[in-house]
């Protein structure tokens, strides 16, 4: 069943009647209890389509629908009961603590003066629960780390116990193993709870494994939906994320440099140092050849070149730069 | 957020802050250049003493002026917790942001354009309060205005500097048009004084500065919600507009009705936020508000007292600015 959808919708800013036209005519859906990865390159309109998808800024044209009702009818406090947010913006609160700002998470249900009622209470302990943070629910938000505070704010939004999460680049300035933490507990959320959630991000690897479907947002093509691997087999990504620096790497999910190659070798040996040593090679310059004249052979004790046994790849790579020209 | 189980450090914490502005009052009731034994005061708090200079000087110079200490207190401290959360900025308060001067250009035309108006809306103390926190709101809402464009919280801050300065500028161009009478009332007027303000006034006063502090009340929900920044806080079903321009109300009422009758006061509004959270260890506004009260009350007194201290009176403004200056420089200086 889908909680999000839209038609024809066009996003963009209007300032006045100067409208500047991001993206256009997408037909998007979002089911219950699924995660979608939103990847492009910058400016292709991520944190736009999250804003208006989120009801902060008004479509260009077409319509949001979310629970099969427009997001233009929705008041404030109704969005706030249909859709929780994590954003960019920086979070700097002195003397609030992890509990502080979860319980700000339940405020469409608190009375005037923000009193809590027990079950939210029990909403707020279950929210600091699911993003492992218990024991640092006493602690002061400026003595967690960058991944606890994102956490804290992917903890505030589960509070809102709101159908939708939309989360704008979660894992930004984090380190890979909270970036991969984050990714693997909305992916559980989403399934778990029977959330739709949706964030942007910049970690195609991550949402290669993590999303239960991507929507590639490119400059040129609009908006390709589809599940991860379906995306990558027919070229999608690599049409997108088109470079002279970079290529994506079908084989592996992972971009890889373009070098200059302009000098050739041949090599041969065992499986893991061999694709070890020809990304040396690449960074240096080599592009590796069958029929080239200097070969390098890999076996346990080394790199052999021209008789000569080398015992790392640097002294390798040091060894090559004495010869005049291959 | 919870209210209902606080904890017993923080109750002891507001019961001791109750006691300190209880015992400050009766202080501020005490010391003068008449000093008044407590116990005497006491008496003529309780209608039991026989000395009519006493209860003269009690009942109609000091407890009139210890009264309208504890609502400058409360407003501008109150109105500076709520400045601070709205822009984000912990150096935000009525006097910086130029509301205060805003308030003097409004009570400056009034004052000196008195030859136009009718002479019951001056002397009644209406029309200074009206025209007070009509300067003070409309220096607020450009400054609002302002912070639509402008999202970096300093150069808002000097954009609400350059108001108050522009309000300042138009007042002194004012003073050169008009008469030596109303010149010297305006400039006693500015230099800040409690002891102005009769019972007459206080009847307005009073109610005004309650209307304030009971909106400041209904908004500290939204209030704690703002902390978050204004996307979040819209995410929270918040409506951003609508509570801009309740807050820019509560503000212009608390602090412009109370300088419109003891002329600027530098510096509570950024120093007793700072004080209270510093004690409370919170950003929960259900609590920091009653604090600000407390402590902002307290502290006007405290700087009454001094101000008694020396024969001839000080104007309030210039102690209050010795409390409130150090801590601007301490919160630079922790903030780096």
């Amino acid at each position: 069943m889908s909680i999000v959808k839209t038609s024809q919708l066009s996003i963009g800013y209007a300032k006045g009647s100067n409208k500047t036209l991001v993206q256009s005519n997408l037909n998007l859906e979002l089911l219950r209890g699924e995660m979608v990865c939103l990847i492009g390159p910058n400016g292709s309109g991520k944190t736009t389509l999250l804003r208006t998808l989120a009801g902060l800024q008004k479509p260009l044209k077409g319509n949001v629908l979310i629970q099969e009702k427009n997001i233009t009818e929705f008041t404030q406090q109704e969005k706030a009961l249909q859709i929780a947010l994590v954003l960019t913006d920086k979070v700097q609160i002195e003397n609030a603590t992890v509990r502080d700002i979860v319980t700000l998470g339940q405020h469409p249900y608190t009375h005037w003066l923000g009193g809590l009622a027990p079950e939210g209470r029990e909403k707020v302990h279950e929210a600091i629960r699911m993003v492992h943070l218990e024991h640092k629910t006493n602690h002061y938000l400026n003595e967690l780390s960058d991944g606890e505070r994102q956490r804290v704010m992917i903890a505030k939004a589960l509070a809102q116990d709101t159908p939708l999460i939309f989360l704008d680049e979660p894992t930004a300035h984090l380190d890979l193993p909270n970036r991969v933490e984050i990714m693997l507990l909305l992916h559980r959320l989403a399934h778990k709870t029977g959330k739709g959630i949706i964030l942007s991000t910049h970690e195609l690897d991550l949402a290669l494994q993590a999303a239960d479907r991507i929507w590639l947002m490119s400059s040129t093509e609009g908006v390709i939906c589809g599940v991860p691997e379906d995306l990558v087999i027919d070229g999608s990504f690599n049409r997108v994320f088109q470079s002279e620096a970079y290529y994506f790497n079908a084989a592996n999910g992972n971009f890889s440099m373009n070098y200059p190659l302009n000098k050739q070798l041949s090599v041969s040996g065992d499986k893991t140092r061999l694709y070890w040593t020809l990304r040396a090679l690449a960074r240096a310059g080599y592009s590796v050849t069958a029929d080239a004249e200097t070969h390098i052979k890999i076996s346990e004790k080394g790199w052999e070149i021209n008789g000569k046994i080398l015992l790392t790849i640097e002294d390798l790579l040091q060894e090559l730069s004495t010869f005049p020209e291959i | 957020m919870e209210i209902n189980r606080m904890k017993p450090r923080k109750t002891i914490l507001f019961i001791l802050l109750t006691v300190l502005l209880a015992v400050l009052f009766v202080a501020d009731l005490s010391f003068g250049s008449i000093r008044i034994p407590f116990g005497e005061a006491m008496n003529v708090l309780f209608g039991a003493s026989s000395d009519t200079i006493n209860t003269e000087i009690l009942l109609n110079f000091r407890l009139p002026k210890a009264i309208t200490a504890i609502l400058a207190g409360a407003s501008l401290s109150v109105a500076g917790l709520m400045m601070q959360t709205l822009f984000r900025n912990p150096l935000a308060e009525p006097y910086i942001l130029g509301v205060s001067s805003g308030a003097s250009l409004g009570v400056a035309l009034v004052m000196m354009a008195s030859a136009v108006l009718p002479a019951v809306f001056i002397s009644s103390g209406w029309g200074m309060i009206l025209a007070a926190v009509i300067g003070a709101a409309l220096v607020l809402l450009l400054v609002v205005g302002v912070s639509f464009k402008v999202q970096n919280s300093v150069s808002l801050l000097i954009v609400g500097i350059m108001f108050g300065t522009i309000a300042s500028s138009l007042v002194g161009v004012l003073q050169y048009f008009s008469n030596p009478d109303a010149i010297k009332l305006f400039i006693m007027w500015n230099m800040g004084s409690l002891s102005a303000v009769t019972w007459e006034y206080l009847q307005i006063l009073v109610p005004t500065i309650l209307t304030g502090l009971l909106l400041a009340i209904i908004l500290t929900k939204r209030l704690n919600g703002l902390l978050l920044g204004e996307n979040y806080a819209r995410g929270l079903g918040i409506p951003i507009l609508q509570t801009r321009v309740l807050i820019v109300t509560a503000t212009g009422i608390l602090a412009g009705a109370i300088t419109a009758f003891t002329g600027p006061i530098a510096f509570v509004g950024v120093a007793i936020p700072h004080i209270a959270r510093g004690i409370f260890r919170t950003a929960k506004h259900q609590l920091l508000m009653p604090a600000c009260v407390l402590l902002g009350a307290s502290l006007i007194l405290i700087c009454d007292i001094i101000s008694q201290i020396p024969t001839h009176t000080l104007p309030i403004n210039t102690i209050s600015a010795l409390f409130g200056a150090p801590v601007i420089i301490w919160i630079i200086l922790k903030r780096k």
